[in-house]
């Protein structure tokens, strides 16, 4: 049985190993990107079926994000949304017969969770500048202070394992059943594994949102609610 | 039994992945019939639960996702064998 926890070198460009993944992340933005630029290439006030869907996906990702935030979701738009559409595109990509999903091997989930993380930093540090994003360290009081950095380092943590063990164990359990079983009987636990891939796409991007949002500080909306006089 | 550490490795696993997802699966079962209770009183906030219902759920499956790593660790990446 393959070890999930190690990726063997397909090739090598010079000193650099190509493993399987990365082909496959290639493959998959170059189609992600081109899709996109030849969606959004004539863009028109009376919108073809293409250009309805697309906006119909943008302004769902637009409503969660300032759902979530309670904030304007423009400068957010562009990471969560990819994130979102990338992880699904990779989780479904096992659709593709010969194809295992990348994100069922820790590197593609470390390499996003790590985006998320930097994108946290400097998200707080564009909204609150370096001393204010510093301070919320030591909120509620001082002592919090190496709690508090724990917490950012092991939600990414989690983030990337969560990721992993998810899309691996889907993966592994059709791979066992197909061993044990034959041909037809994983198609069932295929479907299952579509439905955990999109929910776990959805889940990635909305913790994204939730951990930039929780650096980004409190939004428009939330202040009123704690000048209600009921709390007194 | 040539082998005693890798018996070991291999009951242990088994032991981590099921007695690590019973905390998980009694959580996620309250979560979720809280979440139920609250959309059957206040449909109109569905949206709103089930989405700070999949955040829970995901924060709450991770410790069982801890134990699964542990047992590949194991199984697959176990330094004593």
């Amino acid at each position: 049985m393959d070890n999930p926890l190690i990726t063997e070198p397909l090739f090598h460009i010079g000193p650099v190993p190509i493993a399987e993944p990365v082909l496959v992340n290639w493959a998959l933005m170059a189609v992600l990107g081109l899709g996109s630029a030849l969606l959004t290439r004539r863009l028109s006030r009376t919108p073809s079926t293409a250009q309805t869907v697309a906006e119909l996906f943008v302004s769902t990702i637009d409503g969660q994000i300032s759902d979530t935030m309670n904030r304007d979701p423009a400068p957010y738009r562009g990471l969560i949304g990819s994130i979102f559409l990338f992880v699904l595109v990779a989780n479904w990509s096992s659709l593709i017969p010969g194809i295992e999903p990348p994100t069922a091997h820790l590197e593609t989930d470390a390499a996003l969770a790590l985006i998320v993380f930097v994108a946290t930093v400097l998200y707080g540090i564009k909204n609150k500048g370096l001393r204010g994003y510093l301070a919320t360290f030591a909120e509620p009081s001082w002592v919090m202070i190496p709690l508090n950095i724990v917490e950012q380092i092991t939600r990414t943590f989690s983030l990337i394992v969560r990721l992993f063990g998810n899309v691996m164990s889907g993966v592994f359990v059709i791979g066992i059943v197909l061993s044990l079983a034959g041909l037809f009987l994983p198609i069932p636990l295929m479907a299952l594994d579509l439905l955990t891939g999109a929910v776990q796409a959805y889940i990635f991007a909305v913790l994204a949102t939730v951990f930039i949002g929780s650096a980004v500080g409190e939004g428009h909306a939330a202040p009123s609610m704690q000048k209600d006089p009921s709390h007194g | 039994m040539d082998n005693l550490v890798e018996v070991v490795s291999i009951i242990s696993a088994a032991l981590a992945v099921g007695f690590g997802a019973i905390g998980p699966a009694l959580a996620e079962g309250r979560a979720v019939a809280a979440a139920m209770e609250a959309i059957a009183r206040q449909p109109e906030a569905a949206g709103t639960l089930s989405r700070t219902l999949f955040v829970g759920l995901a924060m709450i499956e991770t410790t069982a996702i801890y134990a699964l790593v542990v047992a590949l660790l194991v199984l697959f990446a176990n330094p004593f064998v």
